[in-house]
C-alpha cells in the first residue's frame, strides 16, 4: 500500500514535536517506540506503520491544545477509535500524531424525554445502548464490532449494523457534535433534530473518516425498544430465488428488521465451526420482525405466504428465544468460521437488490477462475453484501492476488449501479478505486469541503482519495482558493 | 432561462454574469429569497428509474411533487419523509428545503431518505454523490450537505430516494382540553414506548393528535394499548384514517400563506423545552415531530425568546431573519463551503439560510 513519503523534516524535529505535545497535554503522550507500535495499524492489519508518537487527550481543551501545537509544526494527524476500521481509517504514518478518544469516554446525558443521550466518542457502540437499556431505548446502529468500536470511529465512517434496513445508518441517528477542528477551533455541529440554521455541516462531518475535525462530543437519537424481536429462516435450492423472495418481501410493505443473507459456501463454513444446524441449501435467509407476539404473527403470516409462492427447502419459524438465537448462531459466527478457513478479506460493497442474482453468478465466475474461495453473507434487504475472499497470508503473492480479485468484485458492484463501501469506509484500502465510481469533479467537488475545513490537509491526509489527486493539496499548494 | 437539460443548466451557469435565482415551483421561498434572474428548472421533468422491489426512486428535480407521488402510487409506495403539500412544488424544491413533514419522529426527514443527487455547480461543473443504493458511505456524503442547501450550493437536476411501503391501515389517536406542556407529555409517553408512532404533534385548532400506521391487527393492538397508556390524559378518541396528519404537515405553509403584515416562525427545539416556550406565543400555532417543531404566527416585531440550543427562523414576514446569531466559526464554514462550490458567488441572493 502507497503512503505518502514521511516528512524529513518532522522526523527531524521529533524530540521538539513531543514536548510541545506534552506541555499541550501532559501525562497524556505516548512516543517510546515500543508503545506507539500498538497504534501501527487498525483490523485492516495487512498495514501498518507506527506514529511519530499518540496522544491520548481528556478534555475537548486538551485536544484543542494537542491540535494547535500540529497545526503550527505542520505535522499531520491521524484521528483514531478504537481502531477496529476494516478500511485502515486509523492507519498511521511515521510522521503522524495519533489522536486516539479512548480516554474521552463517559455519558454526558440522557434524557428520554427528548429521546437523546450525549456521550464522549470514546465509548463504545454497546455501552451507548446499555447506557439506556433499562429505561427502555437503544441506540440503533449495531455494527458486528460494536462490543469494541467507539462512537468517534462510527461517526467518521458512518457506521451500519444489521438494522439498518428499519433504522438507517449512523448518519440517521445522529444529533449533533462538538468538533475540533485542525487549527485547535472547538464547533458545535447540528442541533435538535439534527437541524441547524445554515447548510448540513453535520451530514458531510458524518462519513468524512476523521478528515474534518477531531470528535469530543457527540448527541446520539435513541429509540424506544420494541416489544420483541423474532426471526424466521429460510432455506431455498438457488440464490435467484432467495433474491427474488427478498424483493416480494420488500414489496408487500413488510418491513423487517433485517434480511440476512448467506450463500453455500459460507453455510458448510458455518456448519462445520458453530454447528446451527442449518439446511444444506444454495442460500439461506434469516428475516427478522419486531413487535409485540400479535404483531410479529402477524408479519410472520405474510412473510410466510411470500416464501411459500417461491417453494423454500426450509421455513424454520422460531418459538423460543433458544431457537431465536440458534437462527442466529450461524450468521453470528460466519467472520470465525471464515477465519477457520484461512486468512479472509471482507469485502463491502452495496449493489441494487434487483442485481443479486447476476452479481452472486459472476462472483462466483470469478472465484472458480482466480481459484479463491469466495463466501458471501450480507445484509440483503438494502443490497450490502460482504463477500468474503480467503487467501493463505504466508503464500508470496496471494494477498496482493486476493486484493486484485476484491477489487474486480467492487467495479462490478459500482457496475451494475452499486457502491464500493456500504458501512466499512473508503479509508487507505478502496482510496485508489475511487475513480472507478466517482469522476475527477465529483472528487473535486468533494475535496473542496476538506479545503473549507482543513485548508493544510493535515488531517488524516493520504485517506479516501487517490494519492495522486490529493498530492497537491498535500503538500500545501492547494488549487482552490 | 428554462433550461431542458442537465447539459442545458450547465451552460446557463457558465455563461452567466449575473445572480441566479434556482427555483422550481418557488413555492418554499422565504424571505429574502428568489432575486436575481430566475433558473426555473421545471424543464428537467420524469422519473430516470424507479424499482419499487428495491425501494428506489430516481427523478429528475423538477418533476412535480404531485406526479413524484402519482408514481409512486401506482406501485403502493410513498416518499417516507411527507413534505407539506403546496401547490407547484417541485421535488428538487423539497430536496433543497429539506421538506419534512409529521413522520419524521418515525423514519427521518428528507435528508435521511436521499440517497443521491446530481447537480451543477456555480462553475458548471456536473457533480454526482451517493447513488441509487441505501448504504453508500464511499466518499463524502454531499447528499446531506445538498439537502436543505436552498439553492446555495448549485442546481439539482437528479435526486434519488428510498422509498417506502404504504401502511395499509391507519389511525389516529385525538386528545383535547390539554394545556402545552400536557400536550407535549402526552406526545413523549406514546414516541417513549415501543408503539412506532408515525405522527405526533398540536393542530391549530388545539387538539393533539397521535398517528399509528402499518398491518391492520398491529395498528389495532398499539391503538388499544396507547389508549390505556395514556388513560390520565383523558378522553382519547381513535378515528380512522390519518386526515388531520395532512393538516398538521401542512400547517406552516397555510400560515405562511395568510402571513399578511404577520410574520410566521418555524422554531425547532427539544421537546422538552417546547411547553414553556409555547406558553410565550403571541398567536396561532401548530406543533409537529411530538414536540420539536413549532410553527408560529407573530406580528413582524415579535421575536422568540428562544431556550439554550434552539433555532428559529422567520419563515414568513419582512424580512429573513434567523435565530440565535451563527457562531463565527461555524458561518465561516458556511461561507467557506459555499464560496467552493460557487466561487463567482451567482447563487448569492439564496443565501440568507446559509450565513444569515
Amino acid at each position: 500500500m502507497q503512503m505518502p513519503r514521511p516528512d524529513p523534516l518532522i522526523l527531524s524535529r521529533r524530540a521538539q514535536i513531543v514536548a510541545a505535545l506534552e506541555r499541550a497535554a501532559p501525562g497524556a503522550v505516548i512516543h517510546d517506540p515500543a508503545e506507539t507500535r500498538v497504534y501501527e495499524c487498525d483490523a485492516l492489519s495487512a498495514y501498518s506503520c507506527p506514529p511519530l508518537a499518540v496522544v491520548l487527550p481528556r478534555t475537548t481543551e486538551e485536544v484543542s491544545a494537542i491540535l494547535r501545537v500540529c497545526h503550527a509544526e505542520g505535522v499531520p494527524v491521524v484521528p483514531r477509535g478504537a481502531g477496529t476500521s476494516l478500511a485502515g481509517g486509523s492507519m498511521p504514518t511515521e510522521d503522524a500524531v495519533v489522536v486516539g478518544i479512548a480516554r474521552l469516554n463517559r455519558v454526558l446525558e440522557i434524557s428520554t424525554e427528548d429521546r437523546l443521550i450525549r456521550v464522549q466518542p470514546g465509548r463504545t457502540n454497546l455501552s451507548v445502548t446499555q447506557a439506556v437499556d433499562g429505561l427502555g431505548f437503544f441506540y440503533a446502529p449495531d455494527p458486528s464490532s460494536q462490543l469494541a468500536c467507539a462512537i468517534g470511529g462510527n461517526i467518521g465512517m458512518n457506521s451500519g449494523g444489521a438494522h439498518c434496513l428499519k433504522y438507517g445508518v449512523t448518519t440517521n441517528n445522529l444529533l449533533g457534535v462538538t468538533m475540533v477542528m485542525m487549527d485547535g477551533t472547538v464547533v458545535e455541529l447540528g442541533g435538535p433534530m439534527g437541524e441547524a440554521n445554515g447548510l448540513d455541516l453535520l451530514g458531510v462531518v458524518c462519513g468524512s473518516e476523521g478528515q474534518l475535525g477531531i470528535l469530543t462530543e457527540a448527541t446520539l437519537r435513541i429509540l424506544p425498544k420494541p416489544a420483541g424481536a423474532r426471526p424466521v429462516l429460510i432455506g431455498f435450492d438457488s440464490s435467484e430465488v432467495a433474491g427474488a423472495c427478498v424483493a416480494d418481501i420488500i414489496r408487500a410493505g413488510v418491513l423487517p428488521v433485517a434480511i440476512e443473507f448467506m450463500d453455500r459456501p459460507c453455510i458448510r463454513a458455518t456448519e462445520e465451526f458453530a454447528h446451527p444446524g442449518y439446511p444444506d441449501c444454495e442460500a439461506l435467509l434469516i428475516v427478522e420482525v419486531e413487535g409485540t407476539p400479535r404483531e410479529i404473527d402477524e408479519q410472520l403470516a405474510l412473510i410466510r405466504d411470500i416464501a411459500d409462492r417461491h417453494s423454500p427447502l426450509e421455513f424454520r419459524e422460531s418459538g423460543s428465544a433458544e431457537e431465536s438465537a440458534r437462527i442466529w448462531l450461524g450468521r453470528k459466527s460466519a467472520f470465525g468460521a471464515m477465519g477457520q478457513m484461512g486468512d479472509y478479506m471482507c469485502l463491502d460493497g452495496t449493489i441494487p437488490v434487483s442485481a443479486l442474482p447476476k452479481v452472486l453468478g459472476e462472483i462466483a465466475r470469478m472465484s472458480a477462475q482466480t481459484g479463491m474461495p469466495v463466501a458471501n453473507v450480507f445484509h440483503a434487504g438494502d443490497g450490502n453484501m460482504h463477500p468474503l475472499i480467503i487467501f493463505d497470508a504466508n503464500k508470496p503473492g496471494d494477498l496482493e492476488r486476493c486484493e486484485a480479485l476484491g477489487a474486480d468484485i467492487l467495479r462490478l458492484c459500482v457496475e451494475v449501479g452499486g457502491c464500493l463501501t456500504g458501512e466499512h469506509g473508503v479509508g487507505i484500502e478502496k482510496r485508489d478505486l475511487m475513480s472507478a465510481q466517482f469522476g475527477p469533479a465529483d472528487m473535486e467537488a468533494q475535496m473542496r469541503v476538506k479545503d473549507a475545513f482543513d485548508p493544510r490537509w493535515l488531517l488524516n491526509p493520504a485517506k479516501v482519495f487517490p494519492l495522486d489527486l490529493s498530492e497537491s493539496r498535500r503538500e500545501g499548494r492547494p488549487n482552490a482558493a | 432561462m428554462r433550461p431542458e437539460s442537465e447539459a442545458d443548466v450547465a451552460s446557463v451557469i457558465r455563461s452567466a454574469r449575473e445572480s441566479l435565482s434556482i427555483a422550481g415551483g418557488a413555492t418554499r421561498l422565504r424571505p429574502g429569497e428568489g432575486q436575481g434572474a430566475r433558473l426555473d428548472m421545471r424543464g428537467l421533468t420524469g422519473v430516470v428509474l424507479y424499482e419499487p422491489e428495491a425501494l428506489t426512486l430516481v427523478v429528475r428535480a423538477g418533476t412535480p411533487l404531485d406526479e413524484v407521488a402519482t408514481v409512486l402510487k401506482a406501485e403502493n409506495q410513498m416518499l417516507g419523509f411527507e413534505p407539506d403539500h403546496r401547490p407547484g412544488s417541485t421535488i428538487g424544491g423539497v430536496v433543497a428545503a429539506n421538506a419534512s413533514g409529521p413522520r419524521r419522529v418515525l423514519v427521518n426527514a428528507c435528508r435521511d431518505a436521499l440517497i443521491g443527487v446530481r447537480f451543477v455547480d456555480g462553475a458548471g461543473e456536473v457533480i454526482k454523490n451517493g447513488g441509487r443504493v441505501m448504504k453508500n458511505v464511499t466518499g463524502y456524503d454531499l447528499v446531506k450537505l445538498m439537502a436543505g442547501s436552498r439553492g446555495r450550493l448549485g442546481a439539482l437536476t437528479e435526486v434519488a430516494f428510498k422509498t417506502t411501503p404504504i401502511p395499509p391501515s391507519r389511525a389516529t389517536l385525538r386528545l383535547s382540553g390539554l394545556n402545552a406542556a400536557q400536550a407535549v407529555e402526552a406526545m413523549t409517553v406514546a414516541l417513549g414506548g415501543p408503539f412506532d408512532v408515525s405522527g405526533a404533534g398540536i393542530l391549530p385548532t388545539g387538539e393533539t393528535v397521535l398517528r399509528l400506521e402499518g398491518l391492520a391487527g398491529s395498528v389495532e393492538a398499539r391503538a388499544a394499548t396507547l389508549v390505556t397508556r395514556l388513560a390520565r390524559f383523558g378522553d382519547v378518541e381513535t378515528v380512522e384514517g390519518d386526515a388531520d396528519f395532512a393538516a398538521l404537515r401542512d400547517a406552516g405553509a397555510a400560515m405562511a400563506a395568510q402571513a399578511g403584515k404577520g410574520a410566521v416562525w418555524r422554531i425547532v427545539l427539544r421537546p422538552s423545552q417546547a411547553g414553556a416556550l409555547i406558553a410565550t406565543l403571541p398567536g396561532r400555532l401548530a406543533v409537529d415531530w411530538g414536540g420539536a417543531l413549532i410553527w408560529a404566527e407573530a406580528p413582524d416585531a415579535w421575536r422568540p425568546d428562544l431556550p439554550t440550543g434552539a433555532i428559529a427562523e422567520r419563515v414568513a414576514g419582512a424580512a429573513p431573519l434567523h435565530l440565535p446569531a451563527m457562531a463565527p466559526a461555524i458561518a465561516a464554514l458556511n461561507d467557506g463551503v459555499a464560496r467552493r462550490f460557487d466561487p463567482r458567488g451567482l447563487f448569492g441572493s439564496s443565501a440568507r439560510g446559509v450565513a444569515a
